[in-house]
């Protein structure tokens, strides 16, 4: 068989050149970019390059100093923060939201339109947005104040305590829309003989949804989850925009670190170093979830 | 479900009253979260209407007592960034000359490597694939300085074709994966057929792919739209300020230091930048969400 191939076609680099050529530009970014610009990063990770890439290798005492820095620690806490809540909210609300408007409403659409519309706009219009409606002046504070209700406090953005919470609020108010819009999705792929068959025995809607239908839909929750997660570990220009990181650095991101060191500290090898942990953490996520995706699928 | 039957036979559940208790709770929820969610827009265009003593009196949420456009008329023509007083119209057009051919140049360079990998896979097509839809998920962050490195070598650090260049890098895999799902659930027959009449690589994909095929690049031309105009890492990262796209320059103008917060003019000049993407989704409707549909669900 072997030896047929090999007489028959004695060229194969020619064989569907066409297609070849035109996977050029893909080929070169997964190359020269992805593979090549991770692996770059990784091993200038473990060089003393400060102002400029050096080729001096000194383990891991990037990692070592990244790990005892207060700035990037406040920055892992805050993410997780972020993170954990951001998670539990956006599927939280995004499927209450999807739910919602699977219930065979009227003006599904204008709803629909309204709730997913931040989605369209700018983590820095987001960002600005919010930080003038939290204005503790002339924001929300300053209105309920004016109402007559003296003593009320809401100031997030100003309180080392609070201040992520304050990132949350923004950051969810632009991205549940996707969620519910991709939850949505789910809910309609479900049949209606199920919705029957749990009517016919008595099953209450919320349970129904509950033991019934969030079971059904776990690959879509697994997108959605992955999606939220690959966001959180991102999230960069909220942040730059909404408080750039105070106050004081109360409201560090890993991100922010990255782009900090690298371009304003001119101390590339601990902007390697960060990135490389945040690689590893997405990784960390991924492996699971490609397992569950398309290691599951073949054993089917 | 009660619109749809025109059948003689009852068909359903029962019609329920439209003032029923669950029907309240949904949609007096609906309601509720929709003002919260309109409130943002709201807040900002009121803002951007006012004066700046009108402001300091009253509350964001009131409309204005007095409406004045001269935020907007500041916000896009005079407010400073730096030394630079010219507002956010170079912004504006600083993100046009990066959209336009980023747009051209992802979408054709997408859409051929879709169509390769769905209908002339070879040997290794599928591995670069996989890895491509990895790469999307992949920090930015770890990939920056090499791409720093290779825009200098090549002459492009800081200008607006190198930028370009990223957005295409960066966009390719989202769109190969929408290009190559779309192309890969068009009925084989119809390929065949176009080989047996003699047509090749380039012939198939212009002549017979592309005019069935307008729809899904007009979702790929929402999504690119929406994305690289909302873009800031790269454009902070990859341009100077004479060319920094429009969400850095905002962002310059808005949090800069200096002198008294003119609240009207940041809004105005906030609401100008989300208009570009505003005006995309609410004109698209359904197909940005099939655009962030396909985005989402994997391939």
């Amino acid at each position: 068989m072997k030896n047929i191939k090999k007489t028959k076609k004695p060229n194969q680099f020619f064989r569907n050149i066409n297609a070849k050529i035109a996977s050029i530009p893909m080929i070169l970014t997964v190359l020269i970019v992805f593979l090549g610009g991770s692996i770059w990063t990784i091993v200038y990770s473990f060089t003393s390059s400060r102002l400029l890439p050096k080729w001096k290798f000194v383990g891991f005492d990037q990692y070592e100093r990244l790990w005892e820095t207060r700035r990037w620690i406040i920055s892992i806490e805050n993410l997780a923060i972020y993170g954990i809540f951001s998670l539990i909210f956006t599927l939280v609300i995004g499927f209450t939201l999807a739910a919602l408007l699977d219930r065979k409403i009227r003006f599904e659409n204008t709803f629909r339109s309204i709730l997913l519309y931040p989605f369209a706009l700018s983590f820095i219009v987001t960002g600005l947005t919010w930080q003038w409606i939290l204005n503790p002046d002339f924001g929300l504070q300053g209105v309920v104040r004016d109402w007559g209700w003296k003593s009320f406090s809401f100031d997030p953005l100003n309180d080392p305590e609070t201040v992520m919470f304050g990132l949350l609020i923004s950051g969810l108010w632009q991205g549940t829309g996707l969620i519910m819009v991709i939850l949505l999705a789910g809910l309609r792929g479900i049949d209606e003989d199920i919705w029957r068959a749990a009517r016919v025995d008595g099953i209450g809607t919320v349970k129904t949804y509950i033991y019934i239908i969030i079971p059904m839909m776990r690959p879509v929750f697994i997108t959605a989850l992955v999606l939220i997660a690959a966001g959180i570990i991102k999230i960069y220009d909220l942040v730059v925009a909404q408080t750039d990181g105070g106050p004081g650095i109360a409201s560090e991101v890993p991100a922010k670190y990255v782009m900090d060191y690298m371009f304003g500290a001119q101390n590339l090898g601990q902007g390697f170093a960060a990135s490389t942990m945040m690689l590893v953490s997405v990784i960390v996520i991924l492996i699971p979830w490609a397992y569950l995706e398309f290691g599951g699928k073949k054993h089917a | 479900m009660l619109k749809s039957n025109n059948n003689l036979i009852p068909n359903g559940p029962k019609p329920k009253k439209a003032f029923s208790r669950s029907n309240i709770i949904i949609y007096g929820t609906l309601i509720v979260i929709s003002i919260y969610y309109l409130l943002p827009l709201w807040v900002m265009v009121m803002t951007s209407l006012k004066g700046m003593p009108e402001i300091r009196m009253g509350n964001i949420f009131s409309p204005p007592l007095e409406i004045t456009f001269e935020p907007w008329i500041k916000a896009w023509a005079h407010a400073c960034t730096g030394i630079n007083c010219d507002g956010l119209s170079r912004g504006f057009w600083n993100s046009v000359k990066i959209l336009i051919p980023s747009l051209i140049l992802s979408i054709s360079v997408a859409s051929v490597n879709g169509y390769a990998l769905a209908n002339w896979k070879f040997r290794g097509s599928e591995v670069f694939f996989t890895i491509l839809i990895f790469g999307a998920f992949i920090p930015y962050q770890i990939m920056i300085y090499p791409i720093v490195i290779l825009l200098r070598e090549i002459g492009l650090m800081g200008s607006t074709a190198g930028l370009v260049l990223v957005h295409t890098i960066f966009g390719m895999p989202i769109l190969t994966l929408l290009f190559r799902n779309h192309f890969a659930a068009i009925p084989e027959e119809l390929f065949k057929a176009a080989r047996v009449d003699g047509a090749g690589f380039w012939g198939i994909y212009f002549k017979v792919l592309l005019p069935m095929s307008v729809p899904i690049f007009v979702v790929a031309i929402i999504l690119q739209v929406t994305g690289i105009w909302n873009d800031f890492l790269f454009g902070v990262i990859y341009t100077k300020p004479a060319t920094y796209p429009m969400t850095v320059q905002l962002n310059n103008i808005v949090n800069s230091v200096q002198g008294v917060k003119e609240y009207n003019v940041n809004m105005a000049a906030t609401l100008l930048t989300g208009l570009v993407p505003l005006a995309i989704y609410f004109v698209s409707g359904k197909l940005f969400v099939r655009g962030i549909a396909a985005g989402a669900v994997k391939g």
